[in-house]
């Protein structure tokens, strides 16, 4: 029960982050920061004590205990997501900075047009 | 941007092409080991921007690499659509249907249409990754002109 | 099993801690990396070796994407001045922190404990799986034999991130 209580407070901190920092660099990482907590809390739903890697040999016996495959198999595809979606932040980011000159939220929100 | 010392590029030549052939082992083995077309293609867009960062963008002409890895991405996605629609007509009126024959699973050429799949997938999020990348770069040399 | 995560998640926690109040952005982003990295460890722990090699791949691009970022433009963390509306996100956060601790806590007592993993659903993807779909890598027969909508959906978003970043990006039209 303690790992799915840490995992939580890893997301909060990232809650933390996105709601009071001004930066929009360290939003992005706050960002980051609880997409990491969201693909741990499903890899740990998954897993089975003592359970083995989802992988057969090829005599495709099934071992007794084995990790459900369906948590990281969504896991797997959101992790590249996470990449791209990123990026696409950042690149956002580097426009804002090119027309403004700054990070600062608070700066960008009055310096309109 | 410019390009760092000849060992560093010596040294990355080297180790680029190793990381593209393991890239290309894991898309291929994706059904039989751990890994698969979105691990595979994120080593072989790794070892491009590898190359990239060591040789600096003179190394290559980036606006036509740029166009060709958009192309191939478009051409990666395409693929795995007509793919899946052909099981749609082949099989039993299922899309993504497996229609393949199997063959002895554990070979490398089984598993029906799982490792073409594969192939595709890890084609469009290399070139997917490739293209962010020197879509940046460009971005970086146009606003130091 | 259960300790050795803990500790690991404890230190992940740290550095994302470290990572929100730096003073230099290139810092925070290598505090983030401790973050990443920490995360393939648990998925190595966890009996995840699919998603190991695809976050320790990834977490690496993403370093080198942000860095290229942050030495483009400034690296300096802005001051941080303590007004109204610093003191109303503060507060908002800790109110938003209190409601989603209400949540998590109404929602873990359904939770099973750790290790002890049980669904109906995982029973059709394990047994048999490998005879149906011919892919002796579980992941891989989920991914692209029973769940292959969920994943052509997720190569959409990517070609569709991939096309805005074009987009975005460029400086100036094409003729």
């Amino acid at each position: 029960m303690t790992v799915f209580i840490l995992c939580f407070a890893l997301f909060l901190v990232g809650v933390h982050g996105v709601l009071t920092r001004r930066n929009l660099i360290k939003v992005v990482i706050s960002l980051t920061i609880m997409e990491f907590s969201i693909f741990l809390m499903l890899a740990l739903v998954g897993y089975v004590s003592m359970g083995e890697a989802p992988v057969l040999g090829s005599d495709l016996v099934v071992p007794q205990l084995v990790v459900d495959p369906l948590p990281q198999a969504m896991v797997l595809t959101a992790i590249v997501i996470a990449l791209a979606t990123n990026a696409m932040l950042l690149t956002i980011a580097v426009r804002l900075y090119k027309k403004y000159g700054t990070f600062d939220i608070r700066r960008i929100n009055e310096l309109k047009g | 941007m410019r390009g760092m010392s000849v060992i560093v590029k010596k040294i990355a030549q080297l180790m680029s092409s190793l990381i593209f052939v393991y890239g290309i082992y894991i898309i291929t083995h994706g059904h039989l080991t751990p890994g698969g077309g979105f691990a595979g293609g994120a080593l072989v867009a790794g070892a491009f921007i590898l190359l990239i960062l060591a040789n600096g963008s003179e190394y290559v002409r980036l606006k036509r690499q740029e166009e060709g890895s958009s192309l191939i991405e478009s051409i990666a996605v395409l693929s795995a659509l007509v793919l899946a629609t052909v099981g749609l007509a082949a099989g039993s009126l299922v899309f993504f249907n497996n229609w393949l024959p199997g063959g002895i699973p554990g070979q490398l050429i089984s598993a029906g249409t799982i490792p073409l799949y594969n192939i595709f997938i890890g084609m469009e999020v290399a070139a997917a990754l490739i293209t962010i990348f020197l879509a940046l770069v460009i971005y970086k040399e146009e606003i130091s002109k | 099993m259960e300790v050795m995560l803990s500790v690991i998640i404890g230190s992940m926690i740290v550095a994302a801690i470290a990572a929100i109040h730096a003073r230099d952005l290139l810092s925070a982003i290598i505090a983030q990396g401790f973050v990443g990295y920490g995360l393939v460890i648990c998925f190595v722990m966890l009996r995840a070796p699919d998603l190991a090699i695809v976050q320790i791949v990834v977490e690496t691009i993403t370093l080198v994407i942000m860095v290229a970022v942050v030495l483009d433009s400034s690296r300096k963390e802005l001051e941080t001045v303590i007004d109204r509306r610093q003191v109303a996100t503060t507060g908002m956060s800790l109110l938003f922190l209190v409601l989603l601790l209400f949540f998590f806590n109404r929602a873990i007592g359904s939770l099973a404990r750790f290790g002890d993993h049980t669904l109906r659903m995982s029973e059709a993807y394990v047994t048999g799986a490998a005879e149906q779909t011919g892919s002796i890598n579980l992941v891989t027969g989920v991914l692209w034999d029973f769940r292959g909508y969920d994943t052509l959906g997720e190569a959409t978003v990517l070609f569709t991130a991939a096309i805005g970043v074009l987009t975005i990006i460029r400086l100036e039209g094409k003729k």
